[in-house]
């Protein structure tokens, strides 16, 4: 029996796995690509991220731009920035949602019998979902173009926001996939992530300036992060104060990383 | 004696069910290994626990030397694993699927084409390489599954139930897989309820049952124990059932009994009992509507070897 315990010299196998470094980014990478294909294939999962915007837009600015900003015209550049950024944080809620139900579909446990990283087909899927992000500011930008919108600062700073605002969305995704592994019910996770999601989206200066609210209010705005990231991509697309609001997101996204990645990874290998 | 694989005392439990109850397992490289058992007798956990996806609550298990919780990474090169519901990606299609494994397997990229391309010849699917899963059937399915875990070129396979499902075509072509992958010097390890399927590709046989080991034999021995084979005849006109019956008792030496109405079966010693059997009935010009000679079912194992049915044992509860 204890012969048994020693390592056999290892086989020469006649396809001997090429021994490259960085398995973990290349395995990543090549589970992002499969989350593509799986995207291109079915082109649906993207109708959440392109009518959402469009009708945030069309609600909060025809709805409020003339009582809030007195002109549509206005309250569009004040508000657009703002929702890029709630869009985006909806739209990193759907990971979890997905690899809920993938996970009890067994493609997961083949990738659990395999010789790769514990965390390789997490990170592969938050990678692949950035197109879902990439989707939801393209089409917000192109709809508010159409509707006037214009970025005061140039479109350079302009693209910047857009990458700040992708940098934070990745990050917040790995909460979603904590919740993702936690939850038994892909409905429960949707539903979950939604709660979480309302208070810190609309919990901001997102619609109107934060003085104009109830003290209570201003606290919680005031000591939410999204207020920063909503007030980063404004200032890098209208003009105004940035190196504060971009310092504490960029900070925020960090954090969220370090700590949500290692829990989802850890959710992940006890779900079985 | 060394052996592919070799689990010891697996316990494992799910709240108040004992899904594995202290259960032994090892194959030595190169043969089959048939896990017998019914619903909920603990086949597919003993699997995921030797495939690393379930640690057990006690016992361990060791695959090509490495211990399976730790050094599960090692011992995920050396397995492929066919898991009882199909684990394809239904979006991919079937090169994908394989393509996608096999950098997870790090294999190189020209290399990874040429082992898909292979596999899906071998498994006859290259007319649907290009098609995504969602549109194969379920015997296509199966099939893609079981090239995916031969992705890697496996030493040891574990196989679930992988004929549930088949029709007898697809599951001969499954079977003549199977002795393909073992004369290739491959260790398989098939979970099956069929006897029959059991005694043809195994070299040793455990039955499970209620997450315990009630038997480990060759198929030869454990036939023996269980009765071996058994003729069962139906003739055509019930007023010969008695000519049959004398006929049958001739030929195996045994009382000939009815487990149904105009249905008599016999136990024999070997299949010369049958053909002699089948030469008589012609003979005496009795003509049949049944005539088998088959393996005792799993009920039959279960009542030779615990005293009591598969089914009963459920819903009493025991
Ligand atoms: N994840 C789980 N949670 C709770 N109970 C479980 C779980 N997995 C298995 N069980 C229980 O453990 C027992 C053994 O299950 P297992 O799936 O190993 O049986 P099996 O022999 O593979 O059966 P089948 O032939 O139906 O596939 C059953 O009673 C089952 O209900
Ligand atoms: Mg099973």
């Amino acid at each position: 029996m204890t012969a048994t315990l020693t390592p056999p010299a290892p086989a020469v196998a006649a396809t001997a796995p090429a021994r490259r470094p960085f398995r973990l980014i290349r395995h990543s990478l090549a589970l992002a690509a499969r989350s593509l294909t799986k995207t291109r294939r079915t082109p649906e999962q993207l109708l959440d991220v392109t009518l959402q915007p469009v009708i945030f837009v069309v609600i909060f600015v025809y709805l409020l731009g003339g009582a809030v900003a007195g002109s549509q015209h206005a309250y569009l550049q004040f508000l657009l920035p703002a929702i890029m950024v709630q869009t985006a944080m909806f739209a990193s809620t759907a990971i979890g949602v997905n690899l809920n139900s993938d996970i009890k579909k067994g493609v997961f446990d083949r990738f659990r019998s395999l010789p790769i990283a514990r965390s390789a087909p997490l990170i592969g899927a938050v990678l692949g979902d950035v197109i879902r992000f990439v989707v939801a500011m393209v089409v917000l930008i192109g709809f508010g173009t159409a509707l006037g919108f214009r970025f005061g600062n140039g479109p350079l700073l302009g693209l910047a926001a857009c990458l700040l605002v992708l940098v934070f969305s990745f990050c917040l995704s790995w909460t979603s996939v904590l919740i993702g592994m936690l939850v038994r019910e892909p409905g429960a996770v949707q539903g979950i992530s939604f709660l979480i999601m309302f208070p810190l989206t609309f919990g901001t200066n997102m619609m109107v300036p934060t003085d104009t609210l109830p003290g209570w209010l201003q606290a919680w705005v005031k000591l939410n992060p999204v207020t920063d990231v909503m007030e980063a991509a404004r200032g890098l697309m209208l003009g105004g104060p940035i190196a504060g609001p971009i310092t504490s997101t960029l900070l925020w996204s960090l954090g969220l990383l370090a700590v949500f990645a290692p829990l989802a990874v850890r959710a992940y290998r006890r779900r079985t | 004696m060394t052996y592919a694989f070799q689990a010891e005392g697996l316990v494992k439990r799910y709240g108040k069910t004992i899904a594995l109850d202290g259960v032994d397992l090892a194959a030595r490289p190169g043969t089959v290994l048939g896990v017998l058992g019914p619903n909920g007798a603990g086949k597919t956990t003993a699997v995921r626990v030797l495939a690393t996806l379930l640690r057990p609550d006690a016992g361990r298990a060791v695959v090509g030397g490495y211990d399976v919780v730790r050094d599960a990474d090692q011992v995920r090169r050396r397995i492929g694993l066919t898991g009882q519901y199909a684990s394809v990606d239904d979006d991919l299609t079937g090169t994908e699927n394989l393509l996608l494994i096999g950098r997870l397997m790090d294999l190189r990229t020209a290399d990874a084409r040429v082992r898909a391309a292979e596999l899906l010849a071998r498994f006859d699917l290259t007319e649907a390489a290009g098609r995504p899963a969602r549109t194969y059937s379920g015997g296509m399915r199966r099939r893609l599954d079981l090239a995916a875990s031969l992705v890697g070129r496996p030493d040891v396979i574990y196989l679930d139930e992988p004929t549930t499902g088949l029709d007898p075509a697809k599951r001969d072509d499954v079977w003549n897989m199977v002795r393909a992958l073992v004369a290739d010097g491959t260790t398989v390890l098939l979970t099956t309820q069929y006897l029959e399927e059991a005694d043809a590709l195994a070299d040793e046989i455990t039955v499970m049952d209620h997450g315990r080991v009630i038997a480990h034999d060759t198929p030869a021995d454990l036939k023996r124990i269980v009765g071996g084979q058994t003729i069962a005849a139906r003739p055509a006109d019930p007023a010969r059932l008695g000519d049959t019956g004398q006929i049958l008792a001739a030929v195996s030496g045994h009382q000939p009994e009815s487990p149904s109405r105009g249905v008599l079966t016999v136990p024999v010693p070997d299949d010369t009992a049958f053909t002699e059997a089948v030469r008589r009935l012609a003979a005496a010009g009795i003509t049949m509507t049944e005539l088998s000679l088959r393996l005792p079912s799993l009920d039959e194992v279960f009542l030779t070897l615990t005293g009591h049915g598969a089914d009963d044992r459920q819903e009493a509860g025991v």
